[in-house]
């Protein structure tokens, strides 16, 4: 704190238009580096990018407003499905794809919205892993529609803006999401600074003090999960135009937890804290897979055992901490 | 014509348990109130009673001639009934201009903006600069509230409320807690308050009482056993007996 301000009230604070564009120049720096370095892993960089959306929506639910779920891939899921079934019936623009995934993302995210917010604590919990249990058993069953335990396969989606086609390599696919990637990501860093965005982690610090200030705060919880569900159907969407196939793991309880852990790596509450988790814990995945396909399990439990002992608030905490002491100030949002 | 805020012939059973028994009194417009009475004596339940926190189970509460009793808590906050808490319930890992800002944009009614920083909206700023400046606390506006001392979090629950532009202000033990060398600073705020609201004040602390108070309320098993001015409530034999009494008993057997 500067001692010597003659004027009591403090300056504004910098202009996070700064921050945003420095996020989004770093996102294109590091989709630069797996663009040319990885020529040959852009499909899975491409996979990485989908379920990094799934993590930042997973964040907005967990880490901004506190509310535990294990049952977020079925926003994924049922997205990745609803842009398989309109590819397959004919719908083929990839941005209008696009726009099926985010509408069923969204509508999936409300419905769970308004049955898990109702709740707190465990009862909250299970619920969240019910409503996913719930999807995939009707991934399962509604054979006709999604393919069931085959999987949905021939979603061949048509050119990007009606240019670039969707080609093996993956290239299109991989610079069509990390184009989409920006464009969500700076939304969503202006989002969570909004009023909306500010309350929501108000509800997650003290939900009786939010009602106490005039707030209703189910109403907002249940938009949140529907923002949220637009994010996973981004990336559902994306999975699903890129692989290809949508198959019964993108609805899983495993994928739920999964996504959970990269989140609790990266670190909760902060959106580059949902992505990064997403890097680290992906790369990590497919190098260690790679080479000892036997243990890579032990390996992934070992660095989050690691991670919890020593950076309990994620990743994201000391590189925070670095930042505020290279910048010389106590505070970044 | 009814006052801001009446209570008729509140109840609150919890099972077999009355905890609050047939409370009726009624706050006008510039009243400055004191509830006293001793511990368990049901002074937080009333308030949360009042704040719709719980349901009675009998009587109502009327702001103005609107019977409120089935509102819910954000209902009544939007018709200006506030209160702030014993024990400081802040968001603490917000900045302490954030925390007074949500308030400032909840009462706006722009709180559900999607877009656009919330704290540094021009008109926004302006007023939480302006009261945080009032309680003396602008220097901390960037810092995270739980950062701060304690006596600093408790004014800036008396910033939040000020924030809300209350009609009726309910203050839960404001200054319990507080350093002794940092009541004073509580006082004053609470003396600044906007003088045509109604308070309504639980404390434990006589002077304060004493310096704050035009009319008290004492509260004894849940029940009203007094209503009057400050001046009659030590001489009255029925609050020595249940709230002063019990006091001197307690100092006699410490």
């Amino acid at each position: 704190m500067s001692e010597f301000a003659l004027h009591q009230v403090p300056a504004r604070r910098h202009v996070p238009l700064v921050q945003d564009a420095a996020s989004a120049m770093a996102i294109v720096v590091l989709g630069a580096v797996g663009y040319f370095l990885f020529p040959d892993d852009l499909a899975f960089l491409t996979r990485l990018i989908g379920i990094a959306f799934l993590v930042l929506s997973l964040d907005l639910v967990t880490g901004y407003c506190g509310i535990a779920t294990l049952g977020h891939a079925a926003q994924f899921g049922v997205a990745a499905y609803a842009v398989g079934i309109a590819c397959v019936r004919g719908v083929t623009d990839p941005l209008a794809l696009l726009l099926v995934g985010v509408f069923a993302g969204t509508v999936m995210g409300l419905i769970s919205g308004a049955l898990i917010a109702r709740f707190r604590g465990l009862p909250q919990l299970v619920l969240s892993i019910a409503v996913g249990q719930l999807v995939a058993a009707l991934a399962n069953k509604l054979q006709g529609l999604t393919g069931g335990s085959d999987g949905l396969s021939g979603i061949s989606p048509g050119k990007v803006l009606g240019l670039y086609n969707f080609d093996m390599y993956s290239r299109t696919a991989y610079l069509f999401s990390l184009t989409v990637l920006i464009i969500v990501f700076v939304a969503l860093s202006r989002f969570v600074r909004s009023p909306f965005g500010l309350m929501c982690r108000a509800i997650k610090d003290d939900d009786l003090r939010a009602r106490m200030i005039g707030v209703a705060v189910y109403p907002r919880l249940v938009i949140m999960f529907g923002v949220s569900g637009a994010v996973a159907g981004v990336g559902g969407a994306l999975t699903a135009m890129s692989t290809g196939v949508v198959g019964l793991d993108s609805v899983s309880f495993e994928r739920s937890a999964e996504v959970l852990v990269m989140l609790v790596l990266g670190g909760a509450g902060h959106l580059w804290g949902a992505l990064g988790g997403a890097i680290i814990f992906m790369i990590f995945e497919h190098i260690v897979a790679a080479a000892n396909p036997f243990h890579w399990m032990t390996l992934v439990g070992l660095l989050l055992i690691g991670i919890v002992v020593f950076a309990p608030k994620g990743l994201i905490e000391p590189v925070l901490t670095l930042f505020a002491r290279i910048s010389g100030k106590g505070r970044a949002s | 014509m009814s006052g801001l805020l009446e209570a008729r012939n509140v109840s609150l059973a919890f099972g077999g348990l009355q905890v609050t028994r047939d409370v009726s009194f009624q706050l006008n417009a510039g009243d400055r109130v004191a509830l006293i009475g001793p511990n368990g004596a049901g002074k937080t339940t009333l308030v949360n009673l009042i704040t719709g926190d719980l349901a009675p189970s009998a009587g109502h509460f009327f702001m103005g001639d609107d019977d409120i009793t089935r509102c819910s808590i954000p209902e009544r906050v939007q018709r200006g009934l506030v209160r702030t808490f014993q024990t400081t319930r802040l968001f603490q890992n917000l900045t302490v201009a954030d925390n007074v800002a949500l308030a400032i944009l909840q009462r706006r009614r722009i709180s559900k903006r999607f877009f656009s920083s919330s704290t540094e909206l021009p008109e926004v700023r302006a007023e939480w600069c302006e009261i945080l400046s009032k309680l003396g606390l602008d220097r901390l506006a960037y810092r995270k509230v739980v950062e701060l001392a304690y006596g600093q979090q408790r004014l800036i629950e008396l910033a939040i409320g000020l924030a809300l532009r209350p009609k009726v202000l309910l203050l839960d033990e404001p200054a319990a807690g507080v350093p002794h060398d940092e009541a004073p600073k509580i006082l004053e705020a609470i003396n600044a308050l906007p003088s045509d609201i109604a308070v309504l004040m639980i404390e434990h602390d006589m002077d304060l009482v004493f310096k704050f108070a035009t009319r008290v309320l004492v509260l004894a098993a849940g029940r009203l056993i007094f209503e009057g001015s400050p001046k009659d409530v030590t001489a009255d034999h029925e609050v020595r007996r249940a709230y002063l009494g019990s006091y001197a008993d307690a100092r006699r057997n410490a």
